[in-house]
C-alpha cells in the first residue's frame, strides 16, 4: 500500500520533470530574444526619454523625478512598509505582555483589546482602492447585466430608459460625488456599521459611473442577436427564462463582456479621482496626501503611485480579458 | 389520413413600411394540405414564399383570412410546426447533440424519461447519418451537416408540419442530392406532412406531391397548383428519362418564365433582384447533372 503510494508519487514528480522539460524545451532562446526585443527597447527609449525630460524640468518641489528618482522612492515606500509592519507587530505584542500581566495579577481582570491604528502604508491603499472598485464594479453589473437584457429583449422598455441612460451617461463622477456623500452620511446610520462610510461613498460614485458600458453593450448585444435563432427558439416555444438562459445570454456574451472591461477601466479611473477629491482611504488619497505633504520625495512618490495605478488597471484588463476566454463559446474569436 | 389538415383560407398580409401605405405582400391566399402530404413553393425571389411559411409557423401573423391546422387555428408558434432555416439556425455555443437536446428538453419534458429523451435525440441524429459527431461545434461541421443537425432539429420534436424554408439553397449540388434522397426516405417512413420552398425545379417535381407556383408580388397570391402523380418511390435516375418528369419540369418552368417571367417582375419595381434570381434558377438547371453524378455513385 504504502509502496503503491510511493511509486505513484515517483510517478508525479517524473511527469512534472518531464513537463518541466518540454517547457524548457519550447522555449528557444532566439525566439524568446524576438519576442522580447521590441517591448523592452520600447522601455528603454521611454525611460531614456522620461529622464532626459525630467532634467529640464524644476518645480517649486525641486526637480522633476526621473526613473532613478522614482526607483529609490519605491526602495523608500518598501522601508517604510516594513516599519509599519514591525510596529504593529511589536504593538500587538506589548498589549499580550500587558493583558498577560494583568491576568496574572488578577485572574478577574477586564483585559482590553484594541487594534492597532497606525497611518496606512502604500500597499495598504493600493488594497482598499482594488477592494473598493471590486465592490463599485460588482454592484453596478448586478444592475446593468439584467436591465440591460429587458432593455434588449423589449423595445418598449428601451425607450422608457433610453433618455434616462443618455442623461446619465456623461456626468462626471465629480459631479455625483458630494451628492452621494451626503445621502451616505444621511441614510447609512447604523451603530455598528458593516462597512465604512467612505468605502460606501467611494464604491457608489465607481458604480454610478461604471454602469453605463455594461448596460448599454448588453443591450446592443441582446438586441443584435440574429433574427433566426430568436425564431428558433420561438418555435421551440421556450420559456422567458429558458430563452435568456439558453438562446440570450450566450449571444450577447461577447458585446457583455467589451461592456464588463470598459466598465471596469472607467471604474478604475472614476476611482482615483473620488477618493482623491473625498479624501477617502486609497491611491487617490496617498496621491493627495503627498501633494499636500510638497517634500521633496513627494513628486517621486506620486510617480510611483502614477505607475502602479497604470499597472494595476492593465492587470485588471488582462483579468477581464481572461474571464472573456474561458466563457466566450466562440474560441476562434481574436480577443484584444 | 385527413384530406382538410392543414387550412390556408383568404391568408393576406401588410407590412408597415414606414410609408403612407402598408406594403401588401400576400393576398387571398387558399391551398388545402393532406396528412402526409408534401408540398413545395416556388416563385420568383421576394414574391413571398418565407411570408407564406412564417405565417403557417405562427411566426407571422396574417393581416386577414387564417391558418387552420388540425381544426386548430393557428395563433403563435410551436414545436408542431418545426421551421427548418435557410441557414441552418443552430445555436453556435451549443453542440449538435445539444442542439437537439434544446427542442427535444422542451417539448417531451413531461412525457419522456431523461433516458429516452437521450435515445431520442441519438435516433434523430442517427435518421440523418449525423451520429458521429454529436459533440461536436457547428463551426467544426460543413455546411450540409449543420443543415443535416437543423432537420433532426426539427424532425425530434415530432411536428405536425414540418416547415423548410430553403433548406438546401446554400449547398453544392451534390451534398445537395444526397440530403434530397434522405429527406425522401425520411418521409416515406414517417410520412411528415411537409411544406417546401425551394427555387430548384428538379426538386420541387422530385420530392413533391404537389407544386405551389406564386405569382409575383407585391399582393402575390397562388398562381397554379400542379399536381406531381409521379409513383413513389422515386429514383432521381430513372426520372431523369422520364417523359412525365420532363414534363411535370417542363411546365413549371413555363409557368415561371413564359407567364411569371422577368417582364411581369419589371413591372413590381424589383428589376434586378428578380433577374438574378432567374439566373440562379437557370443555374440550377446547369448544375443538374452534377447532381444526377451524385446518384450514380450512390448507387454504384
Ligand atoms: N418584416 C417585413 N417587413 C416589411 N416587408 C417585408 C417583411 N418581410 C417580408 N417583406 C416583404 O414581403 C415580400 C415577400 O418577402 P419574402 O421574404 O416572403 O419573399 P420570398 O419569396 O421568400 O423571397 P426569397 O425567395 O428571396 O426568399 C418582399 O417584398 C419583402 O420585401
Ligand atoms: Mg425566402
Amino acid at each position: 500500500m504504502a509502496d503503491a503510494i510511493a511509486s505513484e508519487r515517483g510517478a508525479e514528480t517524473l511527469a512534472l520533470d518531464q513537463r518541466f522539460e518540454q517547457i524548457i524545451e519550447r522555449i528557444h532562446p532566439q525566439r524568446l530574444v524576438k519576442a522580447l526585443l521590441p517591448p523592452l527597447l520600447g522601455i528603454c527609449v521611454f525611460l531614456g526619454l522620461w529622464q532626459a525630460a525630467a532634467e529640464r524640468i524644476d518645480t517649486s518641489l525641486g526637480q522633476f523625478p526621473g526613473p532613478v528618482q522614482v526607483w529609490q522612492q519605491v526602495e523608500g515606500l518598501a522601508a517604510e512598509h516594513q516599519r509599519a509592519r514591525d510596529k504593529e507587530a511589536a504593538f500587538y505584542q506589548r498589549q499580550e505582555d500587558r493583558n498577560a500581566k494583568k491576568r496574572a495579577a488578577n485572574p478577574d481582570a477586564t483585559v482590553k483589546w484594541r487594534d492597532y491604528t497606525g497611518k496606512p502604508v502604500f500597499l495598504d491603499q493600493v488594497q482598499t482602492s482594488l477592494v473598493t472598485v471590486a465592490a463599485g464594479f460588482v454592484l453596478a453589473n448586478l444592475v446593468a447585466i439584467p436591465l440591460g437584457i429587458v432593455c434588449g429583449l423589449s423595445s418598449g422598455v428601451y425607450r422608457a430608459v433610453n433618455p434616462i441612460i443618455q442623461t446619465f451617461k456623461p456626468v462626471s463622477p465629480l459631479a455625483w460625488l458630494p451628492l452621494v456623500t451626503m445621502v451616505v452620511s444621511a441614510t447609512y446610520t447604523s451603530t455598528e456599521p458593516l462597512f465604512d462610510k467612505s468605502f460606501l461613498t467611494s464604491a457608489i460614485t465607481v458604480a454610478l459611473c461604471c454602469l453605463w458600458p455594461t448596460l448599454i453593450n448588453t443591450t446592443v448585444g441582446v438586441a443584435g442577436i440574429d433574427r433566426d435563432l430568436v425564431n428558433a427558439s420561438r418555435v421551440m416555444s421556450l420559456s422567458p427564462m429558458l430563452h435568456v438562459r439558453k438562446i440570450v445570454l450566450p449571444a450577447a456574451m461577447p458585446m457583455i463582456f467589451t461592456g464588463l472591461r470598459l466598465s471596469l477601466a472607467t471604474g478604475w479611473m472614476v476611482l482615483i479621482a473620488a477618493e482623491m477629491l473625498a479624501q477617502n482611504p486609497g491611491l487617490g488619497k496617498f496621491v493627495w496626501d503627498e501633494f499636500q505633504n510638497g517634500s521633496s520625495d513627494s513628486l517621486g512618490r506620486i510617480m510611483v503611485a502614477v505607475l502602479v495605478i497604470g499597472f494595476i488597471g492593465f492587470l485588471l484588463d488582462r483579468l477581464m480579458l481572461a474571464l472573456q476566454g474561458r466563457f466566450n463559446w466562440d474560441k476562434q474569436a481574436v480577443l484584444r | 389520413m385527413k384530406a382538410n389538415y392543414l387550412e390556408l383560407s383568404g391568408v393576406g398580409i401588410e407590412f408597415e413600411t414606414g410609408g403612407k401605405t402598408p406594403f401588401r405582400a400576400l393576398q387571398n391566399v387558399n391551398l388545402k394540405m393532406a396528412e402526409g402530404e408534401f408540398v413545395s413553393l416556388i416563385g420568383h425571389s421576394g414574391c413571398g414564399k418565407s411570408t407564406v411559411l412564417n405565417i403557417i409557423a405562427g411566426l407571422h401573423q396574417a393581416t386577414e383570412g387564417g391558418v387552420i391546422l388540425e381544426g386548430r387555428e393557428v395563433v403563435k408558434p410551436g414545436p408542431d410546426r418545426a421551421v427548418v432555416f435557410q441557414n441552418h439556425s443552430l445555436m453556435p455555443w451549443l453542440t449538435v447533440y445539444d442542439n437537439v437536446a434544446l427542442a427535444v428538453d422542451q417539448v417531451f419534458r413531461h412525457s419522456k424519461s431523461r433516458a429516452e429523451r437521450r435515445e431520442w435525440i441519438e435516433h434523430n441524429l442517427a435518421l440523418v447519418n449525423m451520429d458521429h459527431a454529436l459533440h461536436k461545434l457547428p463551426s467544426e461541421i460543413s455546411g450540409g451537416m449543420k443543415q443535416r443537425v437543423g432537420i433532426a432539429r426539427c424532425l425530434a420534436m415530432q411536428p405536425k408540419v414540418l416547415l423548410m424554408d430553403e433548406p438546401f439553397g446554400a449547398l453544392d449540388a451534390l451534398t445537395r442530392a444526397q440530403l434530397q434522397d434522405s429527406l425522401m426516405q425520411i418521409q416515406a417512413d414517417l410520412g411528415n406532412t411537409v411544406v417546401m420552398i425551394t427555387h430548384d425545379v428538379d426538386e420541387a417535381v422530385l420530392l413533391s406531391d404537389r407544386i405551389v407556383m406564386m405569382s409575383n408580388g407585391p399582393a402575390a397570391t397562388i398562381g397554379d397548383i400542379l399536381t406531381v402523380d409521379l409513383p413513389r418511390p422515386r429514383d432521381r435516375l430513372a426520372l431523369a428519362e422520364d417523359a412525365r418528369f420532363v414534363h411535370l419540369r417542363h411546365q413549371v418552368l413555363e409557368f415561371l418564365y413564359a407567364r411569371h417571367g422577368v417582364a411581369a417582375a419589371t413591372d413590381t419595381g424589383a428589376k434586378p433582384v428578380s433577374a438574378a434570381r432567374v439566373l440562379a434558377v437557370e443555374g440550377c438547371d446547369r448544375t443538374d447533372p452534377v447532381g444526377r453524378s451524385a446518384g450514380d455513385s450512390r448507387a454504384a
